[in-house]
This record gives C-alpha cells, structure tokens and sequence, in this order.
C-alpha cells in the first residue's frame, strides 16, 4: 500500500502518458542530474560458453579438449595473454583496442550446480546461495534516488526489489485512453500488485514520450533472433539518455543454451555472438557523449563444459566470463585469476574453474561508477557477502 | 449467494473463465461439475482431424531442410558472379527473389503452416469447450512437460506433442504420462535426446557423435525430482547413459536399416551405452530400454516429486506461496494413489483453500486472452490476430522461452509494461466489441458474483460501453483467478 502511494503519478505524468504534447513540455516524470553515471546490464540467459567468447588459443589443453569446437589461434581477434575474442565480436575487439573493455574470465557467482533457473536466481538476487534473497542486487543498488527499467514487459528478479523500477518495450498497439488510465488508477487503488505496476507504466512511458520512442516500435518488433538484440539495444539507449530517464537498464538475450551443433567460427553461436557484439556497438551509438559516463556489464549465469559434448555442443559447466566495457573503464586487460585448463585445474574435472566471483565485479562496477561503499555493498547489495572484495581500478 | 460464488469460482478458476452459457450449464453442483470431468478421456481431447502426423511432420521438416542445403550447395559451387553489369536484370533491380528462392519459401510455408494448425485447433478449442477444467489441467501438464519450438527443428511439435502426449493421458498415471513424454519425437528432439549417443554403444565411434545430457538434466531437475532433490553431475550423466538408444527414425536411421517409418520414435540398440547404471544410489543392470524406462518410473515414484508435483499444482490453484496443508493433502493423494492423475486432480476440488473467494493467482496472459475471449462470447478465433495478442503480451503460443516453461507466478507477469499493454489489448478488444449492453449486465456476464462493488461502481460510471468494458477486463478480479 505504501508502494501505491509512493509510486502514484502526478497528473501530468498522466497526462503524458496518453498525450501527444510530451515532446514540447520536456521531461515530466524525474528529474535527473545532468552527465549521470549510467549502468546498462545485459544478461545472457542459458550460460554463455565463455571459452568460445574468449578463448585461451594458446592453451594446448584448449584444442584437445573443444575438438571441432576449437578455436584457432589465428581464427580468433587477438587480445592479451594467449586469449582471443571470438571473430564475431570485432565491436568487442574494437573496444578492447580502445582500452575500453575489461574482461572477468572464469566468473561465478557463489552458485555450483547447473540449473539455469537457479544459476539465473543467484546471478540476479546477488545472495550466497539460491532463493537465500528474495530481490535483485541492482534494485538494491539503485538506492533512493536512482530509477531502473528493464527493456522487456517484465521486471527481472535482478531489478525487483524495494527501489523504483520498471519495465518498457515499444507496443504497436495505441496508447490506452488518458481517461481510461485515470480510472484504472483509481480502481487499483489499495491493490498491492496492479496499482504500483500501472503508475511505474504511466511513469516510465511519460520517459519514453520524451524520446519519441513510438518510432521505433515497429522496428523492435520486425527483426527477429539475434538481429533483434541491436533493437533492444537500440532502444535501451534511447530511454536511458532521454531526459529524465533511468540511471540503470537491464537487457536480456536469451538462447545461449548451446546443446547441440554451436559451430565455430560459424554457426548458432557465432551468430548469437554477432547479435549480442552489434547490441553493444549500438548502445556505445545510442548512448551518444553519455557513452563517458556509461559502463555496460554483460553477463550470464555460469559456464559451459570445456570439452566437446557428444553432439557438437556444451553443456552446462561453471565459470563462464563476463565483460565490463564503457567510456570510463580501464580496460584493454583481463581483471581476475585465471586458473586454466590442467587436468588438475579442472572445477570436478570437466569445467572451467570458477576462481573469481562475478559479485566482487558487479561490486567494483557499483563502486567505482556510483560510489557505492563497502558497507552498502557487502551488507546490503550481496548480503552475505562479508570477505567481498570489490575489483577495484575498473573505472579511471 | 455462496452457491452461486461456487459456481463462478468453479468456471473461473478450476475453469479457463466462463463462456456466458457456462454458469448456467454448471448449476448448483460446481464441485460434480469438476470431478465429473477428469475420468474423462474425451473430455480432455481435441478434435484433431486433419492435424499433423508425425509422419507429415518429419516430411516437411526433411523436404525444407534437403531442399535448402542443395540451394546452398549450388550456390557455394558456382563461380563468383561476373562484374555487375551497368544495369542490373529487371528481376535483381526489382528486388525479386528468384524461383528456386519462391519454391524454398513455399517449402517453408509448408513447414510453418503445420504449428498454424495446431495453434488453431487448440485456440478454438480453448474457446468452445465445455470441460474447462480438463482443458486447465492439459495446460498445466503441458507446460509442465514444456516442449517449445524454438529452433526449425522443433517447429512442427509442441502442438503434438501437446495431443499425444499430454491430453491422450490425462486419467492414467503421473507415471503413464512421464513415459508417454519421454517417447514423443517433440521431446526427444527437444531436448537433444534423439542425438545423443553412447560413447561405447556399437555407433558410439563414429566421428560426430556421442552423449548429450540435456534431456536426463531436465529431466531429474524439471519432470521430476526437481532441483534440490540431492541428484549429483554423476546422477544426470548416468541417467543420459541409460537413456541412449532413444531417437527419431531418420533417413539416416533408415539407411543403416533401420525399421520404422519417418519421424516415428525407436529403440536403437546399436545408440545405447551398454553397462549396468546408477541413479541415486540404485544400481540398473544392463536391459536396453527397459534400463532408462526403469530410471524413470523411479524418479516418477520418488516421494519428493509427489511433494514436487503436489507443491506445483497448489501454486497453480491455490496462491503463488500455496497453504502447507493443502501441499500436503495434495502429496498424500499423490502418494497413496500411486500417482493416478484423476484421484490427485479430485484432491484440489476438494481443497478448501482452492474455494477461497479471494482471487490470489494472477492470469498468464494466455489465461487472460482466453478468459476476455470466451467471457465476451467469441467461439471461433481468428488466429492471426489470436496470435499477434498472445505476442503483444508476451506469452507466444508454443514458444516458451526455456524447458522450465511458462512462470506461474505473479510477479513474472505484472511487470509495469506488462500491465499497459494488457490495458492496451483491452481497449482494442472493448472497441472492436463496442458493446451496446449496459455495464451492469456486462459485469453480470464476465464475473458475475465475483466483481467487487467498486469494479461494477466503476463500470457504471464508465463514460462509454468501451470503456466500461475496459474497466471490466481489467477489473482486479478480472486479472486475477
């Protein structure tokens, strides 16, 4: 009931959010601080295969054990340290080139077994163990002044929690009524569920009125698999950079759960990973002179097994990797240990090791970008999470 | 006044929503109503005349993907076209595609015309049927065992495997119905089980092949025990070893001599992994089929997926944090029945927390569309706009995004934009209706007891007969079941 009250629109957000004069009247709905810091997360659901994104080609384990998967050295976009990036990532190279990519490799978040549904639950709540919280680390790092939106119809787990968030995706359909919307409000009111649901909506849509977002609806709605990443990405950072617009997005891209026949430098993954690096060069384009002043955290929920399976796939392992990249990230290195591919080093003799925790990332992202402290950070963010230690130096 | 409550709650919530004529039809015996259903086979058919065979499935499915590799291989052949002339063919300048192109495209047409059947036949019978609750309960299972295509190999299936599968044993056992699962091509491709090898298996040396655990993950982790259960990696490994030999007839089965007719599923020998198993402690000795079919029927009758199963259905019915004692009455039916479907389903009719008038469990959007459809009192579909719906809100039909399927729960589906574009669809749906009758009596029609004195205070104070039914739709109680 105090969400309904906190969250109830100001009747002009209302009025913006059914009318055409959004454009000349500017931003309604927040007021936002010029040159903020934005945070844009991109999850990848159904475990990325890390060793196929960044490969270590110099490692002579890597090649015995991917088989047909393998990459070759001189197939790959070269980086640092015997690691090649995928040839479908070149926006990625191009960034790394800039010293604006940093990558985490064998991350993990405290999870170990090797279901996507609780692997995805402990990457987005940021708790110890899987249901252990109920909310997501970045709705807890929004903190009270900050707005998050996920470009989807729904609010990810990662985003819910008791900050302010929401959810657009561009709709083909007409906008409701003003009127009709005005007495929904009213007989949502009390309902804890649909009441804060609808005024977030008003709210959030009031923002997108502001960028002219309706163009571009029908564009997200005719691409379609990896292509449509690039739209969504598209999207993203036209509302993140319209006035009055969210300090934190949240993307996802689903279809990582790569079984059977993913190909190589070809085939289903190489073109999954082509959507994904045009996503992100489109949101270093829409992002515009704000691009300084973002960092874009991609991400996905563990790994895949090192080795081959039996029918041109992976399947589900445990230290995957992770990318930071943005105008102010020190990048063009790797952050982290890598444990590599002996058969010793093996995680039960089959993964890659999860040596470093994809939280102490999310922690250094949290407190280089927004300055969040260590006590926020390991008491409230990733609770639980007492020996964390945030990578620091990610952000110049 | 309570009775006629039972009654919408019976239609509403054990129901997929109340056709105008249902109530009626239902009368003052809603719980015999339910019950009477679930003996039933026919109750939970459809009419399937005319839809895709297996055969016909595999067909089309061999034809496209023949025909595109040799338009491949033609074109990877040919020389590289000559200097582009100063003005290109009319064809090229028109942007047409060629006729080998237009016969590929037709070819997938084909393809993509079968799931147009099947969606079909299962929106309209989702819209006519008197049996509501059977038709809830095909649902559930159906998304229980979640078969979605989400690759061109998958296109053709869901929708029967949906038939054959889930609704063709709906009154025999939990444990009739996991086989029958684990036995349809949908699932078997899928799941990447009709591919899968074993590595010491009299094929299991030939150059691209070998094990695939995708489906023995799924299903220890989905289908049955759950996550949680205790199960370890050596467990699903185990499990994919014993259920190797499992596939589709191809016609590269059928060249190795293989009987059996296109797209039909098999026993292969010459696939299985030879060797006794262990799963959970309890050693399998080597038995072929018989090896994975008795892994099976003991994860079917493991007590934690009686609480597992027991634990869904309640959430389902019941309240997304479903009551513990209803859970367990639900496991005790489950567990002193042996897991008959029928007797566990007459369990929740007889579950007081399931009549409880407060809705809790909000609508799916495809629980939303369909309740919007039938309570308005349209019967035949039209798909493509059925569709395109079911999209704007976010649940496709037979596409779910991942083997665990649809989320039941709240707090997936009433996302800020999620609710708008709900709104949104309600506005469409009220002015393509323009109603003339009042609101009171559209209120009677779509809820009857059920809406609250402020939604039809709302309703009637509606500006128009749209917006009246706009409100209506999305009522709380509306939204809810």
């Amino acid at each position: 009931m105090t969400d309904a009250t906190r969250f109830a629109p100001s009747r002009r957000a209302l009025l913006a959010a059914g009318g055409a004069f959004a454009l000349a009247q500017g931003s309604l709905a927040f007021a936002t601080a010029p040159g903020e810091r934005k945070l844009i997360l991109v999850i990848l659901r159904g475990a990325l295969d890390g060793l196929a994104a960044v490969a270590p080609v110099t490692d002579p384990a890597y090649a015995r054990l991917r088989g047909r998967l393998a990459l070759t050295p001189d197939a790959v976009l070269p980086l640092s340290d015997g690691f090649g990036l995928h040839p479908s990532l070149s926006f990625l190279k191009q960034s790394w080139d800039r010293r604006e990519l940093a990558v985490l490799h064998a991350a993990a978040s405290p999870y170990r077994d090797r279901s996507h549904f609780d692997g995805q639950d402990v990457l987005e709540s940021g708790g110890q163990a899987v249901y252990a919280v109920n909310d997501g680390w970045l709705n807890r790092a929004l903190g009270q002044s900050r707005q998050g939106v996920a470009i989807a119809q729904t609010v990810p787990l990662v985003l819910r929690g008791p900050n302010s968030s929401s959810s657009w995706a561009p709709s083909e359909a007409p906008h409701a009524a003003t009127d009709t919307i005005e007495r929904l409000m009213d007989l949502y009111a009390g309902d804890p569920l649909l009441a804060p649901a609808l005024a977030q909506a008003i709210a959030t849509n009031a923002v997108a009125e502001g960028a002219a977002m309706d163009a571009m609806g029908a564009r997200l709605g005719r691409r379609a698999g990896p292509a449509a990443f690039r739209s969504v990405a598209e999207v993203a950072a036209r509302l993140i950079t319209a006035p009055g617009g969210p300090a934190a997005a949240v993307l996802s891209f689903d279809g990582w759960d790569t079984h059977a026949n993913q190909g190589s430098v070809q085939g289903t993954l190489a073109a999954r990973l082509a959507g994904l690096d045009g996503a992100l060069s489109a949101l270093k384009d829409g992002m515009g002179n704000a691009w300084g002043q973002t960092v874009v955290v991609v991400a996905s929920e563990f790994g895949r097994t090192v080795a081959e399976n039996g029918t041109g796939g992976t399947d589900h392992g445990t230290g995957g990797v992770a990318f930071v990249l943005g105008g102010g990230v020190r990048g063009g290195r790797f952050v982290g240990a890598w444990p590599g591919l002996g058969p010793q080093a093996l995680y039960q003799g089959r993964d890659l090791a999860p040596a470093n925790d994809i939280r102490a990332l999310f922690a250094g992202v949290l407190a280089g970008h927004w300055g969040l402290d260590q006590q926020t950070l390991t008491g409230r963010v990733f609770p639980g999470a007492a020996g964390l230690r945030p990578i620091g130096g990610l952000l110049a | 006044m309570a009775a006629a409550q039972d009654t919408w709650l019976a239609a509403h919530r054990f129901g997929i929503g109340a056709t105008p004529g249902e109530p009626g039809r239902i009368g003052s015996s809603p719980r015999d109503w339910l019950t009477g259903q679930l003996r039933q086979p026919a109750a939970f058919m459809i009419p399937d005349a005319g839809l895709p065979t297996r055969q016909e499935a595999a067909q089309a499915l061999l034809t496209y993907r023949t025909e595109r590799q040799a338009r491949n291989n033609r074109a990877q052949s040919t020389p590289p076209p000559p200097p582009r002339p100063r003005r290109p063919p009319a064809a090229a300048m028109d942007g047409q595609p060629t006729q080998e192109e237009q016969a590929i495209r037709g070819l997938f047409r084909q393809l993509g015309g079968l799931p147009i059947r099947e969606a079909t036949a299962r929106i309209n019978t989702s819209l006519r049927t008197e049996t509501g609750f059977a038709e809830r309960l095909v649902w559930f299972w159906a998304n229980h065992f979640t078969v979605a295509a989400t690759t061109l190999q998958t296109i053709p299936y869901p929708g029967m495997f949906e038939r054959e599968a889930i609704r063709a044993n709906m009154t025999g056992s939990f444990t009739d119905l996991l086989l029958a699962t684990a036995r349809h091509p949908g699932m078997l491709i899928y799941l990447d089980q009709a591919v899968s090898v074993g590595p010491n298996a009299a094929l299991g040396q030939r150059r691209n092949v070998g094990l695939n655990e995708n489906y023995a993950r799924e299903v220890m982790e989905l289908h049955t025990i759950g996550v949680g259960a205790g199960y370890t990696q050596a467990d699903v490994t185990e499990l994919a070893r014993a259920l190797t030999g499992w596939t589709v007839v191809t016609p590269r089965t059928q060249r190795i001599g293989v009987q059996g007719q296109l797209g039909d599923v098999i026993f292969l020998p010459m696939l299985h992994e030879p060797g006794a198993r262990t799963v959970l402690g309890q050693r399998y000795p080597e038995g072929g089929q018989e090896q994975g079919e008795a892994i099976l029927r003991a994860l079917a009758a493991h007590p934690t997926t009686a609480r597992r199963i027991a634990t869904k259905l309640a959430t389902h019915f019941i309240a997304d944090t479903p009551p513990p004692t209803a859970v367990a009455r639900l496991e005790r039916a489950f567990r002193d029945s042996g897991g008959d479907l029928p007797t566990v389903h007459a369990a929740l009719v007889g579950l007081p927390e399931a009549w409880d008038p407060a809705p809790r469990k909000l609508k799916t959007p495809y629980e939303f569309v369909i309740s919007a459809l039938r309570g308005t009192g349209i019967a035949e579909a039209e798909m493509r706009r059925v569709n395109e719906s079911l999209e704007m809100l976010g649940q496709r039909l037979f596409r779910a995004a991942s083997p665990e399927g649809w989320p039941d729960d709240a707090m997936s589906w009433a996302g800020p934009d999620a609710v708008m574009k709900r709104l949104e669809w309600s506005q469409l749906l009220a002015e393509r209706l323009n109603p003339r009758t009042g609101p009171e009596q559209m209120a009677d029609t779509l809820l009857g007891p059920l809406a609250s004195p402020r939604t039809r205070q709302a309703a009637s104070r509606a500006e128009s007969g749209t917006q009246a039914l706009t409100l209506l739709l999305m009522s709380p109680e509306f939204q809810r079941r």
